[in-house]
């Protein structure tokens, strides 16, 4: 092994309020590899993401990127993040443009005024996730699937080497869903590496190379893509149990 | 126009038209933060240093430039950490503001017409060391707020995101939060602490009422802020009236105008062009694992 690991976190644990949601997760992903986290709905697995990326402070353990400590880490136009929504804000308007353009931070820097590169680099991303002519639309008319698809143009125009998507797929319709997982395709026939939190894969389903399951703050399996057990391998099962059980009040509200 | 041939009204319009640009290209990014009324309350914080300026015979300005700067940075800090105790932490901080502010202009033995023209601001009050202040700093904040627009856009929008892309997030906070202040006091000499918000805000509504981007919105909230400020000038010079008032109310005039017209297009349009099906998103079948 010459290339150090994309992401490397040994024994992290990570709570909130003094509440463990994260206890001894380690954690491994190499360059190109496409590493889906699964698990229900308040196990941990989207705090798991927020502290590869240092958005949550750990209480134990290490996070490394590309071989640096996240603390030291200052190489961020390697990642591309994807949150699950985009923010409502104040209600000022932006264009799906102005929202893509702000994928170039990272690699343009404070001061530096976009260039050719930039709209170029901006214009390519929105014709990968299918939306080039939704350009001069605010970002606040287009459908959820649609908002969703910005926010991985945005992360796509910063060029990154590793995407880190947040629910990328939930309550998306599935003509987003499709250009979604073609985008993806796209950037993991580059060479991209990839991990992603999934409530349910989809069509992602065969881009993924590896599922690692958090279960009770803890990884349950990490392997090939278990295989749906029982009446949800059925395609067209009803699902109509409920999620939200075992979620802590409050605990997403941050 | 021979109003204008004094010079202290010259003064006052000068100074306006540098707020008027300056303040809206600052206040969109409040907005988007949905920070709106912060300004208000940097203002309270700014009268109490009016109040220790006059009481130790200095520059008023200046002491509530560095007044408001630390009641700001305190806010910022506030914010930063907590949401939900920043209300009351808040709310602390601008109502002992003003009381301090009142309360320290009073024991100076400076009139009441002078706790009034720093209130609601005044014609004759700009000075021409007042003048270069706000030249200065409306320029420097304007030059910041312009030159720094996709950093800022990109921490209001998503602050996040922001940090994920190795944005200085709490300098430029900071940078916020010091823009305000900065801005609020040297506004204080022309509006009045108390309106200048009004004039971050008001026009930054009027503008999103008719755009589609944060670019377009914010060049056409700087031209708004600007007409409000030369013409509510023109007004209080011709008409005797409060300066403050007069270019809020502009301000406030342009925002029913747009709204109605902004309003009236819609539904014209809409009648023209029938409303296509409602975009349903069908909820996908999901594989749980057990």
């Amino acid at each position: 092994m010459n290339t150090p690991l994309v992401i490397q976190v040994e024994h992290a644990a990570v709570g909130y309020d003094g509440r463990p949601v994260l206890r001894d997760v380690s954690l491994a992903v190499a360059a190109g590899e496409v590493v889906a986290v699964l698990g229900a709905n308040g196990t941990g697995k989207s705090t798991l993401i927020r502290a590869v990326l240092g958005l949550v402070p750990l209480s134990a353990g290490s996070v490394a990127l590309f071989g640096t400590p996240q603390r030291r880490f200052r190489q961020w136009h390697r990642i591309g993040y994807v949150p699950q929504r985009l923010g409502a804000g104040g209600g000022v308007p932006a264009t799906v443009a102005e929202v893509v353009a702000s994928g170039r931070l990272a690699r343009r820097g404070l001061l530096r005024p976009p260039g050719r590169a930039d709209r170029e680099a901006v214009a390519a991303a929105l014709r990968a996730v299918g939306l080039a002519d939704r350009a001069g639309d605010p970002v606040a008319t287009l459908s959820g699937g649609q908002q969703q698809r910005t926010l991985i143009a945005r992360a796509l125009a910063g060029r990154p080497e590793l995407l880190v998507l947040d629910e990328p797929t939930a309550g998306v319709d599935a003509a987003s869903q499709a250009a979604f997982a073609g985008a993806l395709r796209g950037f993991v026939d580059g060479g991209g590496t990839v991990l992603l939190v999934a409530h349910e894969l989809g069509p992602l389903r065969p881009l993924i190379s590896r599922a690692v399951v958090v279960h009770e703050g803890g990884i349950a399996h990490d392997g090939p893509v278990p295989e749906p057990a029982g009446h949800h391998a059925d395609p067209d099962h009803e699902h109509v149990h409920p999620h939200c059980d075992e979620e802590p009040a409050g605990l997403w509200s941050m | 126009m021979d109003l204008f041939q004094y010079d202290f009204m010259l003064r006052a319009l000068v100074g306006a038209l540098v707020i008027g640009l300056a303040a809206p290209a600052l206040g969109i990014y409040l907005v988007q933060r949905r920070l709106a009324l912060i300004g208000d309350g940097i203002g309270h914080v700014a009268l109490t240093g009016v109040g220790a300026g006059l009481l130790l015979n200095r520059s008023p300005v200046l002491v509530a430039v560095i007044a408001a700067t630390l009641g700001a940075i305190a806010i910022e800090l506030v914010r930063a950490r907590g949401r939900t105790s920043g209300d009351l932490a808040l709310a602390l901080l601008f109502y002992g503001g003003i009381a301090g502010g009142v309360l320290l202009v009073g024991l100076s033995n400076a009139s009441n017409a002078s706790l009034n023209a720093y209130l609601f601001g005044s014609l004759t009050t700009t000075s021409p060391g007042d003048l270069i202040t706000i030249l200065v700093l409306g320029t420097a904040v304007l030059v910041a707020m312009l030159a720094l627009r996709p950093a800022l856009f990109a921490v209001c929008h998503d602050e996040e995101y922001a940090r994920v892309s190795g944005l200085p997030v709490r300098a430029l906070n900071l940078l916020l939060a010091v823009t305000t202040a900065v801005t609020v006091t040297i506004a204080m000499r022309a509006v009045g602490v108390l309106l200048i918000s009004a004039l971050m805000v008001v026009p930054v509504a009027t503008a999103q009422q008719a755009t589609r981007g944060f670019r377009s919105t914010m060049t056409a909230a700087m031209a708004l802020g600007l007409f409000a400020a030369g013409a509510g000038i023109w007004v209080a010079a011709t008409a005797d009236t409060a300066p403050g008032a007069s270019v809020v109310l502009l301000a406030i005039g342009s925002f029913l105008v747009v709204a109605l017209v902004a309003a009236g297009w819609r539904a014209l349009r809409q009648r023209a062009r029938p409303a296509g099906a409602p975009v349903v998103e069908p909820h996908e079948h999901e594989v749980v694992l057990r």
